[in-house]
C-alpha cells in the first residue's frame, strides 16, 4: 500500500492506525505438496534391474525400437510396449557437451565434466550420462563406451548404479551413423558407408 | 455456425491407479476413441487435452502424456491447465473456424498420489486465502452452509441428492461409489466430514482419463450413425474472490446455460460436474430444471470424481445417451475452480 499520490487514480489514504507503520516490501508464502509417487511397472522393472547390472528397454510392437528409459509407450505412434530387452552396458557417445559451472550438491564432479547422450548398443535412442577416463577434449560423436558400474555392495535400485562411462578404445561409429541414426541403419539394413539417402529414411 | 458433434467416446475411473501411468492410461483410452471411429492420428485435425501437473507432483507430465496420442509425424496440438469440457471448447472453435474437421480431446487425472484437498487449496487466491491451507472440502462446507441457512436446500435434499447418485451409479462400471440400497436416513447418519458436509455428500475421489472425438458437418454423419450434435456450447466465470460472491448462487453456470440454449426444449437429461451435494442443487436451481429431466443417469461427479477429467466424462456420458439412442437431447455441464467459481454447459442433440 502506498499514502504516495499514485499518479491518475487519486491518492490512498490509510487509516491512522497505519499511518508511520513500516510498509509491507514483500509476502512470504511457503508452499510444501507431498506426494507419494509409484513409477509405473515400466519403470520399476527399469529400476529393479539396475540391482542386477542389467539394463532394461521396450522394444515397440510397430518397428522393433527399443526405447530406454522403458515408459511402457512407443512415443512416436502412441502404441502401449511391453516387451521387455536386456540391453548391454556398452554403446556409443551420440552428443555431448562440456561443462564448466557447477551443479549445486555435486561437490563429487571434477570441472570440467562431460554430459553425453549415451546410445547402447541395440537401442534406439539415447539417454544422459557422465563420460569420464579421458581428457574432455578427446571426447567426440561416435567415441565407443562402456558402463563404470558401483561396487557390487553399492548397488540399488538406481541409475545411479552407473558411476560414469569410459572408452572402451574401439573404433568410432561414424559420425553420420552415430545418434539416433544408429536406429535408422538398423531399419534400413544398411552396412558402413551405405548412401545418405537412408538417413532420411 | 459450423455443426460439430460428439462421435466417439472412451473412458475409464477407478478409485486409485496403481502401477500405471497417465500416459499409460490414455493409450487404450485414446485409441478406443479414434478406433470407433475407424480414425488414426494422422486424421485428427487438431488435438486439445486438459490436465495439472499438480495432481500426481509430475511436472510437464502434461506433454509426457502426448506420448499417448502418437506425436509423430507433428500433430496440431494445444493444452489446457482446466478440465477437459474446457478443452473441448477449444477444439470446438478451431473446428468452427473450418480448417479441420476432426478433433481429438482428451483429459485425465491422477491426483492420488497427493492429497487433493490440499492441493485444491492452491487454486484460492495466493495471498489471503491459500497460506491458510483451506481444505477443499472445508471451503465447500461454508458454501454448503449458506445455503442450508437461506433455505434453498434441507439436509434431506442434499442425502437425496447422494442417495439418486449412488442408486443411478450401479449401472455405471465407471463409478467408484455406488449402491443399489443406500438411503437419505443412512446418509443422514453419516458422520460430516466438514459439517454441514458428509461423507456422501462429496464427490468420491478418483483417477482416470476421458478421450472423445468430435467431428464436424458432414464428416461426422460419415463417421457415426447417430452423432452427438453440439447445439450450444458456452463457458462463464464468476468472481474469483469467494468473499465478494453469493455462494448459494452461481450466475455464471445460468448465463451459460442461458447462452448454450439449454431451455430452448425438452432436456431428456443433464450429466452434472457436481463436486458436492450442495453444489448440485444449486446448480439444478440455476439451469433451471423440472422434474421431467433424469439428473445424472450415470451417478454424475458425485459417484466418481477424476480431477480435470469429471467435466469431460460428462458430455461422454450425455454423448453416449444420445448416440446410442436412449436420449435426443441432453446437457453436460462441467466446473472449475472453488465452489463452482467457472461454469461450462454443452447442449446435444441426436437430430
Amino acid at each position: 500500500m502506498s499514502a504516495e499520490p499514485d499518479g491518475g487514480a487519486g491518492e490512498v489514504r490509510l487509516p491512522p492506525s497505519l499511518e508511520g507503520v513500516e510498509r509491507v516490501q514483500s509476502v512470504r508464502t511457503p508452499i510444501r505438496l507431498e506426494y507419494d509417487y509409484r513409477p509405473s511397472a515400466a519403470a520399476e522393472s527399469y529400476l529393479r534391474a539396475y540391482e542386477d547390472r542389467r539394463i532394461i528397454g521396450h522394444r515397440s510392437p510397430v518397428d522393433g525400437a527399443v526405447f530406454i528409459p522403458p515408459r511402457g509407450v512407443d512415443p512416436r505412434h502412441g502404441t502401449a510396449t511391453t516387451d521387455e530387452v536386456e540391453l548391454p552396458d556398452t554403446g556409443h557417445v551420440g552428443n555431448f557437451c562440456v561443462t564448466h559451472l557447477p551443479i549445486p550438491g555435486r561437490k563429487d564432479l571434477e570441472l570440467p565434466y562431460v554430459s553425453a547422450w549415451i546410445h547402447l548398443d541395440g537401442a534406439a535412442v539415447g539417454f544422459l550420462g557422465l563420460v569420464r577416463g579421458c581428457a574432455t577434449d578427446e571426447v567426440r560423436i561416435g567415441m565407443r563406451v562402456r558402463a563404470v558400474w558401483k561396487p557390487d555392495d553399492e548397488l540399488g535400485a538406481t541409475a545411479e548404479n552407473i558411476l560414469h562411462w569410459e572408452p572402451t578404445g574401439e573404433p568410432d561409429v561414424p559420425v553420420e551413423w552415430a545418434g539416433n541414426r544408429a536406429f535408422l541403419r538398423g531399419q534400413a539394413g544398411l552396412e558402413d558407408g551405405a548412401d545418405d539417402e537412408a538417413t532420411d529414411a | 455456425m459450423r455443426e460439430v458433434a460428439v462421435v466417439a467416446t472412451a473412458s475409464r475411473q477407478v478409485p486409485v491407479l496403481t502401477g500405471t501411468t497417465e500416459v499409460q492410461l490414455m493409450v487404450p483410452l485414446i485409441e478406443s476413441a479414434r478406433a470407433a471411429v475407424g480414425l488414426t492420428q494422422e486424421d485428427i485435425g487438431f488435438t486439445c487435452s486438459g490436465s495439472s501437473d499438480f495432481l500426481a507432483g509430475q511436472a510437464f507430465s502434461f506433454v509426457h502424456t502426448l506420448d499417448a496420442v502418437g506425436a509423430v509425424p507433428p500433430i496440431s496440438e494445444s493444452h489446457v491447465e482446466m478440465d477437459g469440457a474446457f478443452a473441448l471448447y477449444e477444439a470446438w472453435v478451431k473446428l468452427q473456424i473450418g480448417e479441420v474437421d476432426t478433433a481429438l480431446v482428451y483429459s485425465y487425472g491422477k491426483s492420488s498420489p497427493g492429497s487433493l484437498r490440499d492441493v485444491l487449496a492452491l487454486q484460492l487466491d495466493p495471498y489471503y486465502l491459500a497460506p491458510l491451507w483451506p481444505p477443499a472440502d472445508a471451503v465447500a462446507a461454508l458454501q454448503a452452509r449458506l445455503l442450508l441457512e437461506s433455505g434453498a436446500a434441507s439436509p434431506e435434499e442434499l442425502a437425496g441428492i447422494a442417495v439418486r447418485s449412488q442408486h443411478h451409479a450401479a449401472a455405471n462400471p465407471n463409478a467408484v461409489r455406488s449402491s443399489t440400497d443406500v438411503t437419505v436416513g443412512d446418509v443422514l447418519a453419516e458422520a460430516p466430514v466438514a459439517d454441514p458436509l458428509r461423507p456422501s455428500d462429496l464427490a468420491a475421489e478418483a483417477d482416470g482419463g476421458c478421450a472423445v472425438v468430435l467431428a464436424a458437418g458432414d464428416r461426422a454423419s460419415d463417421l457415426c450413425e447417430r452423432p452427438a450434435w453440439i447445439r450450444g456450447i458456452d463457458h462463464r466465470i464468476d468472481a474469483h474472490a469467494l468473499g465478494v460472491r453469493d455462494l448459494t448462487r452461481a450466475p455464471s453456470a445460468a448465463l451459460a446455460a442461458s447462452r448454450a440454449g439449454a431451455g430452448g426444449d425438452r432436456l431428456d437429461l443433464v450429466e452434472l460436474h457436481s463436486p458436492t451435494t450442495s453444489q448440485e442443487a444449486i446448480l439444478v436451481r440455476e439451469i433451471g430444471l423440472d422434474d421431467t429431466t433424469v439428473v445424472n443417469p450415470s451417478g454424475g461427479a458425485l459417484a466418481g470424481c477424476t480431477l480435470m477429467a469429471a467435466g469431460l466424462m460428462r458430455i461422454a456420458e450425455a454423448a453416449d445417451r444420445i448416440t446410442g439412442g436412449t436420449a435426443d437431447r441432453a446437457l453436460a455441464h462441467a466446473t472449475s475452480g472453488p465452489c463452482l467459481q467457472q461454469n461450462l454447459v454443452c447442449v446435444l442433440e441426436g437430430a
